[in-house]
């Protein structure tokens, strides 16, 4: 187990590097540059500007330095916010993507997993077809409709919570329902898939036939392969939840990282697009790790699998 | 009721998780509770109450630096923070007021001025503010090394842009004399009757040299010096707090030479780059106004809430341009009956819907001062006339090309429209359109690898020179590829002038020129839409979008919406 | 369309022609299933059928502006109003149908087939190959989708065909993940042993019998996957990918009716209506595929 996670983390490193690279490489090959602007700035100036923004180097030089910055932890100046390096920025960002991720997180999981066990339980009944009619409403209703029609209704209307802002404790909850029900949307129809899978198989029958209860069958070993692909959407959906969206953040008006991914690269804001990156990078390689743990968790017979794969 | 979350910079160590996280989760366990018992506090309500501005500011500021900020927006707040020699009057906007300058008189011909300094003017750590701050922050706005972008704004100083090109590095050719603390003499390279309008740009508040110079050198870009706690301005407001993409507050100068007259107790900058997420916030009283308002919104609160509504002129012009070295575009018939088919009163009437003004040339009318001559106008049969002499009868063999736009929702619907009156007007039905990324398509524009381009242009200060001097050979916002000989030498004439009468004729002549060649197809002049909240008092219209915020105040007047 | 026409060959490829006429057999007797396939089927019909329609003079050219006629809720003239500019909403929605259902069907076929294979393939073999392999994976989840974007738009100016690249490029990593999750948790039962012994080849246990027991997931995740590309289609035509104004997707008249939902709501909920309409039957149709396919129960 040990060689496993060492062996991962090294990977994992690897692939870190990698990523930063290939963004290096892109964002310099974007057209357009931080100084570019409806006016344009007199060629000597930009000269200049290029020359303070370390823009003049030779392109290894460049990516030589990008990547000490990255090692050292990003304390390189974001353009785009004079006066903030990198590490701040996302600093100031990170809090706040976290409790809106998070929650929204747990609102999708509260949601989707107990509608999709339900689901299947009762598949092909009135019961099933109203869950994933409400789940399917939930992913053909995208954020930037159901966002402005929450902060209509409990902002404005019942006025329980602000339509816009980040002042109030409160004010995390109406945007992580909105990731919530979105992603909840996607476990529950995931869920469900899963758990018909699995209750076909032999071993259900098996328990069945012992006389085992129903929700015991359902819950101890229905649910642990039937979770399998839900665990494999969850590591790249809890990266998004957590670095923030975009679509959301602007619609509730949110200091969060969601923005930052945008901002930075709109204003090709170099060291704040390889900031950004490594942090979802990190987050993906992390989360999708414990997912192949969890998955090793739920399905006894994978154990020896992920240990050999080195 | 609750404590409001002041996470202002708290987390500048880094990546540490804010305690108020786990106080977030408890809520949600006992929201249903929090829901009924407290409901929400209303912002605007208490702001108005303690005095507290809440305006959105568009999107989230570059820069501290006044000499480092480009947009709009970023010198809102820089107005708040620094005061130049002369600044905004409170209504009028081709009048200076006196700033730090209490008063300043030119030689004969406009072209050395000197301001006599008052006494009583300080920085905001209580240092005196002597002619010498004034001649540093030129020389840092001037020096090659902090590529200030609005450096050429300082260029009618003698010897300015010699010294921003390096072609000298000796700061004592330039015309800034200290002729003692309290009196600066600046000497131009021309005659400048409208300077002082030309004074209220950014690039020339000054800046506090032993503060910059205690974080960096003087030409750092990105030092410490623009965090709240090191910040010295010396407006009638100092920074208090800056959280990215949340707020930038200021609170009152104390060491304000005009403090008695500053009425707020705080002004709370909020980056709110969407149009309809700062509607939605004004309606749910988290704002006293917005930075703009959606196209769409604007009937509606034309005819249920018009007093919330407030549109102004706008020393802004919008239109499109034409890549004069490509064919078809390089015929100026062409240029001409394209630009006759476009129905500008239908656009702003149906479309942008604000209130903007059809334009008839490319400088906006400044009253008093200016009048573009009418030109442009919407004549369809002429425009196929124009059209058939090019060897395009009825739009017959006319080249398909490009709309290049960027990607935002008016300019879409603006492309939309022109492209459909081009072909109904001129029979031109290969027009496509296309959007691209901000910056991709401000590169696109500057290869001139575009056949029409939609662009707008925002005066730098209230003289129509600052909408002419562009379209001069080679200057870097022309970006047509167009050049007239004539139309420089005018140019060059008008700024020479000493007359502002000759002046006048001389810009005239050369817009003449400009709308006969019609590189570029003027559509509309801009206009400012947004909504104001009643509590706000001593607003005016400005042709500028520069709001003197000393003056302004805030008392009750009952809710927004009736 | 595609589930309807690949699933089967999967299916086939297993137990040989006669379970695709099983399957469909039992399909026909799943009722929702079957209103479903008939009303997706009469959507993508009008949707293509607004083509001759619009040349006919049927109805509305989609793009035609009528400055008189701006904003006007839906009527005898307009069935479904016009927006802004006084286009009829209707005929916008058949042509952004066109494009919609086209982007959204081959790019997730393009996506799916990318995903089943690259996981299999993954979770099969196992050890440093998997590893190898889903590094990648997680490398390209990290990269700058908006930056990746724009330089496509850059080096290749708009094309269709870029579109489905920029779409395939992000939408296959999760397809990747779940079928090789799956596949690791297969290759270790019973039947694959018994397969093995038989001397079947690796390749043709992975496409023979690890695949058509992944379809579960897969289905639902392909459905899944539909609506993300047509969204995905409108933000990317922001960057200057796809669909160019004046044309229409139903990504792009969804957009635009959310920023004007409260003044004219009608430029949100038709377009919305069809969007929905043709991802519940998507969905249920899976749903009944599924069903109909799933080699468990099919042997009972």
């Amino acid at each position: 187990m040990l060689k496993f996670i060492v062996s991962r983390f090294f990977q994992g490193l690897l692939a870190l590097f990698c990523v930063l690279t290939l963004t290096f490489f892109l964002s310099r090959f974007a057209p357009g540059s931080p100084y570019t602007d409806e006016k344009q700035i007199p060629l000597h100036i930009r000269e200049q500007m290029k020359e303070q923004m370390g823009l003049g180097d030779s392109i290894v030089v460049q990516w030589a330095k990008s990547m000490v910055d990255a090692a050292t932890g990003f304390q390189g100046p974001s353009w785009g916010n004079s006066g903030f390096s990198v590490r701040e920025v996302i600093g100031q960002a990170f809090p706040v993507s976290i409790s809106v991720g998070l929650s929204g997180l747990f609102i999708a999981l509260g949601i989707g997993v107990p509608a999709g066990v339900l689901a299947a339980a009762k598949r092909n009944t009135k019961i099933d077809y109203s869950l994933m009619s409400i789940a399917l409403l939930g992913i053909c209703l995208p954020t930037f409709v159901i966002g402005p029609i929450f902060a209509a209704i409990f902002g404005f209307q019942l006025q329980w919570f602000s339509a816009v802002g980040w002042n109030q404790p409160t004010d995390f909850l109406l945007p992580s329902l909105v990731l919530g029900l979105y992603y909840g949307a996607y476990i529950a129809r995931l869920t469900r898939s899963g758990m018909l899978d699995t209750l076909s198989a032999d071993f259900i029958r098996t328990a069945r036939a012992k006389g085992l209860p129903e929700w015991r069958v359902m819950i101890i070993h229905a649910l642990r392969g039937g979770l399998l692909p839900v665990v494999n959407y969850l590591g790249p959906a809890f990266s998004a939840l957590i670095t923030g969206s975009f679509v959301v953040e602007s619609i509730f008006g949110l200091p969060g990282l969601g923005t930052h991914f945008i901002n930075a690269a709109k204003n090709r804001d170099y060291n704040l697009i390889q900031g950004t990156v490594c942090v979802f990078a990190i987050l993906i390689l992390t989360l999708n790790f414990v997912a192949d743990l969890l998955q090793a968790v739920l399905n006894p017979r994978l154990r020896n699998v992920s240990e050999t794969a080195d | 009721m609750l404590p409001r979350c002041s996470a202002l910079r708290t987390n500048q160590q880094g990546w540490f998780i804010e305690r108020t996280l786990l106080i977030r989760f408890a809520t949600l366990a006992l929201f249903t509770v929090f829901v009924s018992s407290c409901g929400r506090t209303n912002l605007v309500e208490e702001a108005t109450e303690g005095k507290v501005l809440l305006l959105a500011n568009g999107a989230e500021p570059r820069s501290c630096d006044p000499h480092l900020v480009q947009s709009v927006g970023d010198s809102n707040i820089m107005r708040a923070l620094f005061e130049g020699l002369v600044t905004f009057h409170i209504s009028e906007d081709d009048t200076a007021a006196p700033g730090v300058a209490e008063r300043w008189e030119p030689n004969e011909d406009f072209s050395v001025w000197t301001f006599y300094l008052r006494e009583d003017a300080k920085w905001s750590n209580g240092e005196p503010i002597t002619a010498h701050d004034f001649a540093y922050s030129y020389e840092r706005v001037l020096t090659p090394e902090l590529a200030s972008p609005y450096a050429s704004m300082l260029f009618p100083l003698q010897g300015a842009e010699e010294f921003n090109k390096g072609e000298t590095d000796d700061f004592s050719t330039v015309g800034v004399k200290v002729i003692d603390d309290r009196t600066l003499e600046l000497s131009l390279i021309g005659p400048m009757d409208y300077f002082p309008e030309v004074l209220k740009h950014t690039t020339w508040l000054p800046v506090p040299k032993e503060t910059i110079e205690k974080f960096g050198k003087m030409t750092d870009r990105y030092t410490d010096w623009q965090r709240p706690g090191n910040h010295v301005g010396n407006g009638p407001f100092v920074l208090k707090s800056w959280r990215i993409n949340h707020s930038l507050t200021v609170e009152p100068n104390s060491h304000y030479w005009d403090r008695e007259t500053v009425k707020l107790n705080e002004i709370r900058f909020i980056p709110i780059p969407n149009e309809y997420t700062e509607e939605r916030a004004f309606r749910d009283s988290r704002l006293h106004y917005t930075y703009t308002m959606p196209n769409n919104m604007i009937a509606w609160y034309r005819e249920n809430q018009p007093h919330l509504l407030r549109t102004e002129p706008y020393a802004g012009s919008y239109f499109y341009r034409f890549n004069v070295n490509e064919p078809p575009m390089n015929d100026p018939k062409v240029r001409k009956a394209l630009t006759l088919a476009i129905d500008r009163e239908a656009i702003v009437k149906n479309v942008t819907q604000g209130g903007q003004e059809p334009s008839f040339g490319f400088t906006p009318p400044f009253k008093g001062v200016y009048e573009p001559p009418k030109m442009v106008e919407f004549n369809p049969g002429k425009a196929r006339e124009l059209l058939a002499e090019a060897g395009y009868p009825n739009g017959e063999g006319f080249p398909g090309f490009q709309i290049l736009i960027n990607t935002q929702e008016a300019h879409r619907t603006v492309a939309e429209t022109i492209q459909a009156m081009w072909k109904e007007h001129l029979g031109i039905d290969n027009v496509t359109i296309n959007n691209q990324e901000w910056k991709v398509f401000q590169q696109t524009l500057h290869d001139l690898n575009y056949e029409v381009a939609r662009s707008g242009w925002i005066g730098d200060y209230v003289h129509p020179m600052t909408f002419l001097t562009m379209w001069q050979t080679d200057d870097t916002n022309n970006e047509t590829g167009w050049s007239n000989a004539e139309y420089d030498r005018l140019i060059r004439e008008a700024f020479e002038a000493a007359d502002p009468a000759v002046r006048q004729e001389k810009m005239f002549a050369a817009e003449k020129i400009l709308l006969d060649e019609l590189p570029i197809a003027p559509i509309y002049w801009y206009t400012r839409v947004y909504l104001l909240h009643p509590d706000v008092k001593n607003w005016n219209p400005k042709v500028l979008d520069n709001r003197p915020f000393k003056h302004v105040d805030l008392i009750d007047s009952g809710p927004a919406y009736q | 369309m595609e589930a309807i026409e690949t699933a089967p060959e999967f299916a086939a490829a297993e137990k040989g022609s006669s379970l695709g006429k099983d399957a469909w057999f039992r399909l026909k007797k799943n009722r929702l299933a079957m209103i479903c396939l008939w009303v997706f089927v009469a959507i993508t019909v009008l949707c293509v059928g607004g083509l001759p329609a619009e040349k006919l003079g049927l109805i509305a050219d989609p793009n035609a502006i009528n400055l008189e006629d701006r904003s006007v809720g839906p009527s005898a003239e307009y069935w479904m109003g016009t927006d802004h500019i006084g286009r009829d909403i209707f005929s916008r929605i058949l042509a952004g149908g066109r494009i919609s259902l086209m982007v959204g069907f081959l790019a997730t076929l393009v996506s799916m087939t990318i995903g089943v294979v690259y996981g299999s393939v993954a979770g099969f073999f196992g050890g440093r190959l998997d590893s190898v392999m889903m590094r990648i994976v997680d490398i390209l989840y990290a990269l700058p989708f908006m930056i990746f974007v724009i330089i496509l738009t850059t080096f290749f100016g708009n094309k269709l065909w870029l579109l489905f690249i920029a779409i395939g490029a992000v939408e296959w990593l999760t397809m990747a993940r779940i079928v090789r999750g799956q596949v690791m948790s297969l290759k270790k039962m019973e039947f694959v042993e018994a397969a093995r012994s038989l001397g079947l080849g690796n390749w043709k246990l992975i496409f023979r019998h690890l695949i058509p027991n992944t379809l579960g997931p897969v289905i639902i995740y392909t459905t899944l996957t539909v609506p993300a590309v047509m969204l995905l289609e409108s933000v990317l035509s922001f960057l200057g990918l796809g669909v160019m104004p004046p044309d229409s997707s139903w990504g792009t008249l969804i957009k635009e009716g959310a920023d004007r939902m409260l003044t004219t709501p009608w430029l949100l909920i038709f377009p919305a209506l069809f969007f929905s309409a043709t991802l519940f039957c998507l969905n249920f149709l899976g749903d009944g595929l599924r069903d109909a396919l799933d080699p468990k129960t099919s042997k009972d």
